[in-house]
């Protein structure tokens, strides 16, 4: 288990499958089974049209480096060592994120916008694991 | 709201700004109001509408000991009290009221008498955005920024000019907290809080208050200040989830707010004296610039690098300093709306010639909300 200082999320009923996913290493998303629409944070219903009619399913847990900045304050005990990217992952079904962008030097350098990223998945408590993305390996 | 039926006829800020460690939250609101009626010429009974955020207007109006038959606790952050001058604008044209009194007090930076900030565990916000280190609005409101200068090309040279510039403003305002000129290596060099934002980009943390007080435009003409009169008014909210915004190279609560401001007033963006976009970072002048229509996109950089919002420029913008020197207590829109005023009167520090439009543009939460009031100084 990692260190659990930082803020940890509490799910309520309409959340708990997605932490029921990263828990078992995979990015639940939801789509819109009237109009397809694939969106995030998690809702019984679509908030294109409004249909309760939804589906969760896997997604690929891939996407691109969107926005971000490097955190240099954090007090201490506050379960952060600055200098830490709080970063924004756009996914490539459509909805962004919010993340740490780790294994990588939190550098302007080795951040670059739009880069490729994939998730990885870090267990805090029993319940609860949180997604972090890092560079996708060239291949 | 009918442009130009209601009228601002009492303005003023709490007697000192900075640091007040000897009063509470509550106390600032308190302060700022009697600031207010005495340059309205009013005491309490005479009021009988409230309107604030940051505390309640249950408890603001018990404390001055006013009896109101309208209320209005509109909380959405530091923009709130823009969506309070629209709202009254609406109650005192219904005939709900005919005096409102609109109070800001916060120690945002002495922290007496207030409570902290939290993100319950279980919102969507702390569950998705608080785990991975946000923390507040330094490493909060400034994630979008990167997106929009890879978009236009806008370099951190440009983002320091923002506050370059309102640095000369602020030089003429004695009541401002930092006066002394900086130029874009001061910026530049300055501890880097949340890269790319350096400490000169962002706002201060202070101790203070405003207050305003609105009555019909017939009623206005017999107070002791000149009348400053409500043209256009707009407000819109977005996503409480900066993640979650839906382009982050632009706010669509600025675009919507803006746009029905300026469709209330009837007014072209040429007629426009004078400017305020809340900067509780040197991002948001840029986008506000932009999302209100006074540039196109991506041109908002070049327009303040060629100093077009400085002294002598088409367009004076955040003349009091801004957040960025004058003073920001957490919800700066009071501040904006208070040096709308001032300008409108005539009566600013560092006064624009002849004003006679000046608009008043927040923010709330991160780039969550906003309200747009468009002033002047020439009855419909
Ligand atoms: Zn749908």
């Amino acid at each position: 288990m990692a260190e659990s200082r930082r803020p940890l999320p509490r799910p309520t009923p309409e959340t708990q499958h997605f932490w029921d996913g990263t828990r078992e290493r995979e990015l639940r998303l939801q789509r819109c089974d009237a109009c397809s629409q694939v969106y995030f944070p998690p809702r019984p219903f679509c908030p294109a049209c409004a249909s309760r009619k939804v589906s969760v399913f896997a997604a690929s847990g891939r996407g691109t480096l969107y926005s971000y900045v490097i955190n240099h304050r954090a007090p201490p005990g506050s379960g952060f060592e600055p200098p830490y990217s709080i970063a924004v992952v756009e996914l490539d079904e459509g909805p962004r994120m919010m993340t740490n962008i780790v294994g990588v030097p939190q550098t302007p350098e080795a951040l670059q916008l739009d880069m490729p990223v994939e998730a990885v998945y870090e267990d805090f408590t029993d319940q609860i694991t949180l997604p972090f993305f890092r560079p996708l390996e060239a291949s | 709201m009918r442009p130009g039926s209601v009228a601002i006829v009492g303005a003023a800020e709490t007697t000192e700004l900075g640091r007040i460690p000897d009063q509470s939250q509550l106390q600032l609101h308190a302060d700022a109001a009697l600031n207010t009626l005495a340059d309205a010429g009013l005491t309490p009974a005479d009021v009988d509408g409230v309107a604030t955020a940051g505390e309640s207007p249950t408890g603001v109006a018990h404390y001055l000991g006013i009896t109101p038959t309208w209320v209005d606790g509109t909380a959405v952050g530091g923009c709130s009290f823009m969506l309070h001058v629209r709202h009254a604008a609406a109650a005192i044209n219904e005939g709900f009221c005919k005096t409102v009194l609109i109070t800001h007090g916060e120690s945002g930076r002495s922290r007496i008498g207030r409570g902290g900030f939290s993100r319950p565990a279980a919102s969507l916000q702390g569950q998705f955005e608080a785990p991975f280190g946000t923390m507040g609005a330094p490493s909060t409101f400034t994630i979008p920024v990167l997106r929009y200068m890879k978009k236009y090309g806008v370099t951190e040279e440009q983002l320091a000019m923002v506050a370059v510039v309102q640095r000369e403003w602020a030089a003429r305002n004695p009541r401002a907290s930092y006066r002394d000129p900086i130029d874009v290596d001061d910026v530049l060099s300055s501890d880097m809080i949340a890269y790319p934002f350096r400490k000169l980009m962002c706002c201060l943390v202070t101790d203070g208050g405003g207050a305003l007080i609105l009555t019909s435009a017939e009623r206005a003409r017999d107070f002791p200040q000149r009348p400053v009169y409500v043209i256009g008014t707009g407000e819109s909210v977005e996503t409480p989830m900066v993640s979650q915004m839906e382009d982050f190279t632009t706010s669509r609560a600025f675009r919507v707010s803006g746009r029905a401001a300026f469709e209330e007033a009837g007014i072209a963006h040429g007629d426009v004296d004078h400017l305020m976009i809340y900067d509780a970072f040197a991002h948001l002048p840029l986008y506000g610039l932009e999302d209100l229509g006074f540039v196109g996109r991506g041109e908002a950089a070049d327009f303040v690098e060629e100093r077009n919002t400085a002294e002598g420029g088409k367009l004076p913008l955040n003349t009091n300093g801004g957040g960025l020197s004058y003073m920001h207590s957490g919800m700066y829109g009071m501040y904006a709306l208070q040096e709308s005023v001032r300008q409108l009167r005539g009566t600013a520090p560092a006064q624009v010639k002849d004003a006679r439009i000046s608009i008043a543009h927040g923010v709330g939460g991160m780039f969550a909300a906003s309200g747009t009031i468009v002033l002047s100084n020439e009855a419909r």
